[in-house]
């Protein structure tokens, strides 16, 4: 789950990592009233979505009287911002942080993730800031540091002194990124991050070491113990088939085509896509009812599928181990009752219950294609829409 | 032979009175596996399908000298069931579960350091030696005793290919899934090691997906090391970047992890990678052809 900056530096100022001060606003009286309370001299207008990038698009503006912010944050909000991130449809803005403009010295990276050879949780810095670390990682290899983290012990200051020296902090401010970086990594692990990245991390003109931007990712895994992350969740940056899959524990993702995928296992509903569109074939979505699905979800599964307009026809692909295949053929077929079903339907069932599953279909009266294999299956709906 | 289990394996089952625990252990049971007990805290002395439920894994060990658990447990207390595994000394763990939080499963491995247990999982479909035992959530028909090992990060594409296998006539060793987590105990390259050393297993199929490095690594491995052929497949050809794809280790993040990049180091390293999912025994069966070993491979 992702969050806004202005979110994830609310969460970083509790654990102690210092951050501009900062409010957010939805409108542009808010914004102006926000900048009058920071009373700072310049203050930064910054786009709230969930993309990195927003400087390059627009997203980020400097401004130095109260006029300036009202003219930046009239022009950012409703903007639809296009980054990297987005893709081409791009982003709306509908929040603002308004924030107080800082004296920088210089830039640095700082970031926290999973690294999964080692199973460990790894604390990257680099004094290349404001570039993607992608990028430094593929250019300068050898400015990037990495502590990697004993989970029993947490990060040790002296890991901390070590990266903090390696990425060239002038040496009277290594204590105050010490500081910073413990901060950061508490905040990492109480609240099961998956991605914890400052870029930039900067020095500033009055000596201090502060989060320029912030971007905070969570374990989805793990929300059930994160009441107060969740309430950060900001829907309106979410698909809304997959705010509806989400509500139903269905792992969803829209994509650009026209054939409706219903899988059960995220590896065959992959191995789905690749097949369709091996065959010429264009995925709508990714879709894996799970394992413990019951026919109520798989109706919904169904109905989300059929909530995109661009779907002209639907595979049903399952193998079944501990989901049955005649759970999925009720689901199947009451869906098909309650929404109706007018475009081809192609359904390959194999594993656990299998002849249950095929009799329902069979008897159900319903306008199912049936496929022997995976191949023939994408084969036919593939050449059912065309 | 086999690897990791076999017709000798004692398991008990970690969360037996749970609706799905309960359903896979009849099942587990009639394929044949030694069920000796379970375990469900505060419902020790109860029964399951004819299994005896103790209250602690310690006290089941004790009591069934089991060697091997299965964990059906719910994600928030998974980790902590893989740990009494481990501390209950046995030789091998396998955890089913999915969702277990990744910072749950860091603190476990390092538990595990060290330490003799082996962890299959967690979000795995399990492991089964063909005709032998079945520990997981696979359908157990679908296998057939023979001379190929299967390993994958998916249950499901297990099935598929194990399937495939079956119907084209080849019989199968071990199946073990790995699991879809980034942080899992066994990996690819410790199945490999151990399909390498198995003196029935003559060749295998190896199934990752996109995400991480480990197919690379494995690749690498059997480069230097394998004296068995290996085909592969990975999913996730046509998935977009910075999307997880159901698997909490599916993710194309910052370029790394896509699918074309691990089927070039595989090719690479010699080993063939069949273009769809549906052609996984085929490509398989060429390999064999090729090396002389489809006669010695065919289950007659």
């Amino acid at each position: 789950m992702n969050i806004h900056e202005y979110q994830g530096k609310e969460i970083l100022r509790k654990y102690g990592v210092a951050v501009p001060n900062g409010k957010v606003a939805f409108t542009v009286e808010e914004a102006v009233e926000a900048a009058k309370e920071l009373g700072t001299q310049v203050c930064v207008v910054k786009a709230q979505i969930h993309a990195g990038g927003r400087g390059k698009a627009g997203g980020v503006k400097v401004a130095k009287n109260l006029d300036e912010v009202r003219t930046y944050a009239s022009e950012i909000l409703g903007k639809t911002l296009v980054t990297h991130q987005t893709g081409p449809e791009g982003k709306e803005v509908k929040r603002l942080l308004i924030e107080e403009g800082c004296d920088i010295k210089k830039e640095y990276y700082i970031g926290l993730v999973l690294d999964r050879a080692t199973s460990r949780v790894v604390l990257m810095g680099s004094e290349e800031g404001g570039t993607e670390i992608e990028e430094v990682a593929a250019n300068t290899p050898e400015k990037i540091f990495k502590e990697e983290i004993d989970p029993v012990l947490g990060l040790m200051p002296f890991q901390a002194r070590r990266l903090a020296f390696n990425i060239n902090i002038p040496k009277e401010l290594v204590n105050k990124a010490v500081k910073f970086m413990t901060g950061l990594y508490n905040a990492y692990i109480d609240k099961d991050c998956s991605i914890a990245e400052i870029n930039p991390l900067v020095v500033t003109g009055d000596g201090n070491v502060m989060a320029l931007d912030a971007k905070l990712n969570f374990d989805s895994n793990a929300l059930y113990r994160q009441n107060e992350v969740l309430e950060y969740r900001d829907l309106e940056e979410e698909d809304p088939k997959e705010i509806e899959a989400s509500k139903y524990d269905l792992s969803y993702i829209a994509l650009d085509g026209n054939i409706g995928c219903m899988v059960n296992g995220a590896g065959l509903a992959m191995a789905t896509m690749d097949i369709v569109k091996h065959y010429g074939g264009e995925p709508a979505n990714f879709l894996d009812v799970g394992g413990g699905a019951t026919a109520e979800k798989v109706t919904e599964a169904f109905k989300i599928i059929l909530s995109d307009p661009n779907v002209k026809g639907i595979f049903v692909n399952i193998f079944g181990g501990i989901m049955k295949c005649d759970v999925i053929a009720d689901g199947v077929v009451e869906a098909a009752k309650q929404v109706g079903l007018s475009i081809p339907l192609v359904v390959r069932l194999e594993g656990t219950n299998v002849d249950l599953g095929k009799k329902i279909l069979s008897e159900s009266g319903l306008n199912i294609t049936a496929a022997e294999s995976m191949a023939d299956g994408a084969q036919k709906i593939v050449s059912l829409v065309k | 032979m086999s690897v990791f289990i076999n017709k000798d394996t004692k398991v008990i089952v970690q969360g037996i009175t749970g609706g799905t625990a309960r359903f896979h252990t009849k099942q587990m049971l009639e394929y044949g596996t030694q069920i000796v007990g379970g375990t469900s805290p505060g419902k020790g002395g109860q029964e399951v399908e004819g299994v005896p439920v103790f209250n602690t894994v310690k006290e089941a060990v004790e009591a069934t000298g089991a060697n091997a658990s299965v964990i059906y447990v719910p994600a928030p207390f998974a980790a902590d069931s893989i740990i009494e595994a481990v501390d209950a000394e046995l030789d091998l763990a396998i955890c089913i579960t999915e969702h277990i939080p990744v910072l749950d499963m860091v603190k476990v491995k390092r538990y595990m350091e060290g330490k003799k247990t082996r962890l299959v999982g967690p979000n795995c479909p399990g492991v089964i030696t063909a005709d032998e035992c079945k520990i997981g959530i696979m359908p157990g028909y679908i296998h057939t005793k023979g001379h190929v090992g299967v390993v994958s990060r998916s249950g499901t594409l297990t099935y598929e290919a194990v399937h495939q296998l079956t119907q084209a006539g080849i019989g199968q060793t071990t199946a073990v899934g790995i699991g879809g987590d980034p942080v899992n105990g066994t990996n690819f390259i410790d199945v490999l090691k151990a399909f390498n050393e198995d003196p029935e297993t003559y060749a295998v199929i190896m199934i990752g997906e996109i995400g991480g490095t480990a197919e690379e690594e494995a690749a690498e491995w059997v480069k230097a090391n394998m004296t068995k052929p290996v085909v592969g497949f990975i999913g996730g050809r046509t998935a977009p970047p910075g999307k997880r794809m159901g698997h909490a280790g599916a993710i194309i993040s910052g370029g790394k992890g896509t699918a074309d990049e691990k089927i070039r180091v595989m090719n690479e390293c010699g080993m063939k990678v069949a273009a769809t999912p549906s052609v996984m025994g085929e490509t398989l069966i060429e390999v064999l052809k090729e090396q002389g070993l489809y006669e010695k491979c065919k289950t007659h």
